[in-house]
Formats: C-alpha cells, sequence, structure tokens
C-alpha cells in the first residue's frame, strides 16, 4: 500500500532543487553542537526566572499554580544579591546571541522539510511531528522573547503564559531531538573530524552522499567555505552581544550596547536609572503618595506608620541591583528601614510578608517575600536612593529592594506589609 | 517486531510519546488562557514565516547577489547579513513600533536606534570595501583563498 506517489511534485520536493554544497550532515551537526549549549543556558534561566517569581506564595503566581508542573518549587536564595541580574541577563543576553545561529541551523536542514515521501514509516511521521514541535516552539520562543524585551506587544496572549508553556513544549522536544540526533552527531564528527572547518573556499566540496537527504545530489560550486559560514553566524552572534550585553553589565558597557532596550537612562541626577513601570502607566495619583500616605503594617501587632515615622527609624544602606525580567540590571545605593526591623516590630519576626502597592489594577500590584527574603540583613524597604528621596517613577514614598528578587517583585509605592 | 511495524526502537516511540503528552499538556494550558486562537496563529506563523517567507526571500536575494557581483559575494554577504539580523532582533526600535509602550513603562521616547543601526551598518560596508579592494590588489592566485 502507498500513501504518497512516488514521484515527488515539482520544486523543493525534488531533491535536485537544493544546490548548496555546503549542506549536510556534519554542518548542521557542528551548527547544533555550538547552538545546543545556549539553548541550555536559556532554558535553565528561563525555568530559574519562573522559580525566582516563587509562585506557590500568596499572589505571585502568573502561571495558573494549580496548573503548573510543579517541578521548580523551591526557595529562592537572597544570595549572592546579583543571582537574578546574571541569571535573566543570560537568558536575554544568550537568547539574542542564539539568533543567528539558529537561522543557520535552520538553513541547513530545511531540504528536511520538503522530504518526499513525507512519512516513510510511523517512526518517520512521529519524528516529524516531533520536529514541527522544536521548531514552532523554538521561533515562537524567539519571537515573543524578543519583542516583549523591547516592549513591543504585537499579539492579545499573556506573554508569561505563553512563553512559559511554549518553552515547556521546546525542552521536552529538545531533549527527544537531541537523544534521537546524537549517533547521527558523533558519526559526523567521526567521519570528518574538524577538517571542513579548516577548508578554504578553492577545497570545499560537498559531503559524501548521506541517508538525510541534506546532501544536495547534484550541488552548485560553493561561494563560500564552511568556515566562512561558520563565521558569518557567529559574526551575527558577536554583533548582537554587543549589540545587547550592556544593558546588562552595566557601567561603561551600558554605552555600547547600541541596540539595548535599556541603554539609556532616563532623566539626569540622583534617580536617572531605569524604570520598569512608570508611576503613570501603574495609575499612581498625586493625591496617594503626598503627606497623607501611611503605610499599613499588618501582623500580631499592626502598625500605621507616616513617611516621617519610617525616616525616624534606623535606616540601613545597601548597594543591591535591580533587576527585570527583560533581562537589563542596575545597581544603585539604597537607604531604607531593613524589613527584619519592621517584621520585629509588627511581632512578626522569621515570618513571610506579602507587600501590596498603591496600585489599583495590574497582575504584579502585589508580591509575597518569603522569610529568608525579609529577614536578610539586606532587605529594605527603601525610602531613598543615591542619597536623595526616591522618584515618583522609582517608588515613592516607599519600595522594596531584596538582594536577588525579580525587579517586578520589588514592590514600589508600598501601601501595606502584610506579615503572614 | 516493534521495530518493523513502527520503524525504529521502542525507545524512539517512548520517547516521543512523552514529548506528545508533555506538549499536549503545555499547549493546552496556553491555549486554555487568553486569547487562545492568537497563540495557535502565532504558534503556526512562526513556522509559516521563517520556512516559507523569510528563508526564500533571503536565499534569492543571495542568489541574486551571486550573479550581481560574483567576485565580490562576501564581501557583501557579511555586512549585508549581520545587519539584517540586528534588524531582525532589533526591528520593534530601529523601526519604532515599540514606541507607545515604550514611553508608558520605561518613561522616555527610546531614541537613536535607527541612527545607530545605520551607522554600524554603515560602518560594516565601509569596512568590508576595505578587504575587499585590499583582496583584488593580491595576486590573482591567491584571491581565491578568501573566505
Amino acid at each position: 500500500m502507498r500513501l504518497f506517489p512516488a514521484t515527488p511534485p515539482a520544486g523543493p520536493f525534488r531533491p535536485g532543487f537544493w544546490r548548496s554544497p555546503l549542506r549536510g550532515p556534519w554542518l548542521t551537526a557542528v551548527l547544533g553542537l555550538l547552538l545546543l549549549p545556549m539553548l541550555i543556558v536559556v532554558a535553565v534561566t528561563g525555568f530559574a526566572s519562573h522559580t525566582a517569581y516563587q509562585p506557590a506564595l500568596p499572589g505571585n503566581a502568573i502561571v495558573d499554580p494549580t496548573r503548573d508542573l510543579p517541578l521548580l518549587d523551591f526557595g529562592w536564595p537572597t544570595g549572592p544579591a546579583w543571582l537574578y541580574a546574571v541569571s535573566q541577563g543570560l537568558h536575554v543576553t544568550v537568547g539574542f546571541v542564539a539568533i543567528p545561529l539558529l537561522l543557520a541551523k535552520l538553513w541547513s536542514v530545511i531540504p528536511k522539510l520538503f522530504e518526499w515521501p513525507p512519512a516513510r514509516s510511523v517512526a518517520h511521521a512521529v519524528e516529524r511531528i516531533g520536529l514541527a514541535l522544536i521548531v514552532g516552539s523554538a521561533l515562537f520562543l524567539f519571537a515573543t522573547g524578543v519583542v516583549n524585551a523591547q516592549l513591543y506587544y504585537p499579539f492579545k496572549f499573556n506573554f508569561v503564559v505563553a512563553h512559559y508553556y511554549a518553552a515547556w513544549v521546546f525542552t521536552a522536544a529538545l531533549v527527544v531531538h537531541v537523544a534521537v540526533k546524537t549517533p547521527t552527531i558523533l558519526r559526523a564528527l567521526r567521519r570528518h573530524g574538524l577538517r571542513p572547518a579548516r577548508q578554504s573556499l578553492a577545497r570545499t566540496e560537498p559531503e559524501p552522499p548521506d541517508e538525510h537527504g541534506l546532501v544536495a545530489p547534484d550541488p552548485a560550486r560553493p561561494t563560500i567555505s564552511r568556515r566562512g559560514l561558520l563565521a558569518l553566524a557567529g559574526g551575527g552572534s558577536l554583533a548582537l552581544l554587543v549589540a545587547t550585553a550592556g544593558q546588562s553589565i552595566g557601567g561603561p558597557a551600558r554605552a555600547l550596547a547600541f541596540l539595548a532596550p535599556r541603554r539609556d537612562p532616563p532623566g539626569g541626577g540622583p534617580n536617572a536609572f531605569q524604570v520598569n513601570k512608570t508611576a503613570a502607566a501603574a495609575g499612581i495619583k498625586a493625591e496617594q503618595t503626598g503627606a497623607g500616605w501611611r503605610l499599613r503594617i499588618g501582623g500580631p501587632r499592626p502598625r500605621t506608620l507616616s513617611r516621617p515615622d519610617l525616616l525616624a527609624l534606623p535606616q540601613a544602606t545597601e548597594e543591591l541591583p535591580i533587576a527585570c525580567v527583560e533581562g537589563w540590571s542596575t545597581t544603585q545605593t539604597w537607604t531604607g528601614v531593613r524589613l527584619r526591623d519592621l517584621a520585629a516590630m509588627a511581632g512578626a519576626a522569621g515570618r513571610g510578608c506579602t507587600v501590596e502597592s498603591l496600585q489599583r489594577a495590574g497582575v504584579l500590584r502585589r508580591a509575597t517575600l518569603t522569610a529568608d527574603q525579609v529577614d536578610d540583613e539586606r532587605s529594605l524597604l527603601a525610602l531613598r536612593v543615591n542619597g536623595a528621596d526616591l522618584s515618583r517613577d522609582h517608588g515613592y514614598p516607599a519600595r522594596i529592594i531584596v538582594p536577588a528578587l525579580p525587579g517586578v517583585h520589588n514592590t514600589k509605592w508600598v501601601a501595606e506589609l502584610r506579615f503572614l | 517486531m516493534i521495530r518493523r511495524l513502527y520503524g525504529a526502537s521502542p525507545l524512539h516511540l517512548a520517547g516521543h510519546l512523552a514529548l506528545f503528552a508533555v506538549a499536549a499538556y503545555a499547549l493546552g494550558q496556553a491555549l486554555d488562557a487568553r486569547a487562545a486562537a492568537n497563540f495557535a496563529l502565532w504558534f503556526c506563523a512562526a513556522i509559516v514565516l521563517h520556512d516559507l517567507v523569510l528563508l526564500p526571500v533571503y536565499s534569492a536575494v543571495d542568489r541574486s547577489l551571486q550573479r550581481a557581483a560574483p567576485r565580490a559575494v562576501n564581501f557583501v554577504r557579511f555586512p549585508a547579513a549581520i545587519s539584517a539580523v540586528l534588524l531582525l532582533a532589533y526591528f520593534p526600535l530601529v523601526l519604532g513600533r515599540a514606541d507607545a509602550n515604550f514611553v508608558r513603562a520605561a518613561g522616555y521616547t527610546p531614541s537613536g536606534y535607527l541612527g545607530r543601526w545605520l551607522a554600524v551598518t554603515a560602518a560594516m560596508f565601509a569596512l568590508s570595501g576595505l578587504a575587499y579592494l585590499i583582496a583584488s590588489r593580491r595576486p590573482a592566485a591567491s584571491r581565491r583563498s578568501g573566505p
């Protein structure tokens, strides 16, 4: 019984259509091996970020916690303080840097999309569905990640939910793909070693005919060597690294990051560092943050404190990074009251705490901190930054700053601390 | 037996069944959230736009470049491809697509992205042009040893 005609339809389904003399198992194996470590970094840091939001705590989850895959619930540490800045900086920067290699990898296997017959066996059909999942989820993850980092939302779905679940599809598909292809990769490398990478253009020859349908049966004359192609993809990656990394590294590197979304600080003065969400965007009104503002503290001994009351308490100064899920970070010098002191004042020493913002709507207007995060001596209810009062956009009258905590969980315009 | 009917080892089948279970669960969750149709559209459009639009378009551009400038092809390819990938990754900022959201969230209008992308593109083409001039002054015998 034959499902498909023996002769492929015209065009890309005919093997002779694909003529690049560079394609073959060796090239695809090498591109895959260059891409794989980057994908592992992006996946690990991505799931680490999900964990860092501590979705099991009240109000923290963006992905419905009753349906979340429960593998990642453990307490996110408060040290080292740069943990989230580095982890999420890697997620976004390595993601951008991987784009040229991903494109090159997909180019190297494009004839497989037009394989004929479309399914040789059940196993072949099953594998191709797996490949559709890996390619679809990879392109989806890169596309949504790239636009999200630039605050461009041409889609209607919730970015976090879609990016997260697509990452599960991608990770599972990648594990299976690597397992299935490892023998092919090893065979290609054993057969050719690194020799094809050393061949000049004049010596570039097609790989021997293969059973995978990657090697062109009727190759054109090469116009670039394999090392030239690798240099081209590497050059693209290097350009994206330079264009992006500075927004996570900070200092002079920030100005070098010529396309990074958060390279420029807004305005001038002590508060001139990156803002994730302005007071206007959060709907914070001037009258909410004036002299009438009070901090409510809930616990065994509830308290209500004004800003002068808070300034009269012992003040601590800590140099801590604020690191956004979009990959950028910036380290500033914060001054305020230690959270552990406020916990002790409320009779709630050693407890976690839900922080409520003045913001009336929006998913991230509250966040719950663990007992360890409240108890860390560097964790502050910050009132001042770099020697000046917080600006409205940085959370005046008071904001949370906790080491290694994702940026948006450092709640701004704090209205209430409710110890658990 | 399985190998004959299925076409690969039982492990291959087990691995893929596990993958499909995870994928069905995860895609089901994503589709149960807001704007399911839009999510499905993006997931499929990503494949179609890359495999059937982007790749054929850049391949066609590359072939016409090979015909137009056979000797200088890589000296155009390098700056053009790197510039294109920068634009692909950063088009919302370079083309000013993100502005309204960006201003609301970050508190200022992002500026200079188009200028810096053009400047980097121009610099890469200038360097590549210089490299071409140097390469084409070398004796013909060594000319084909380029990238």
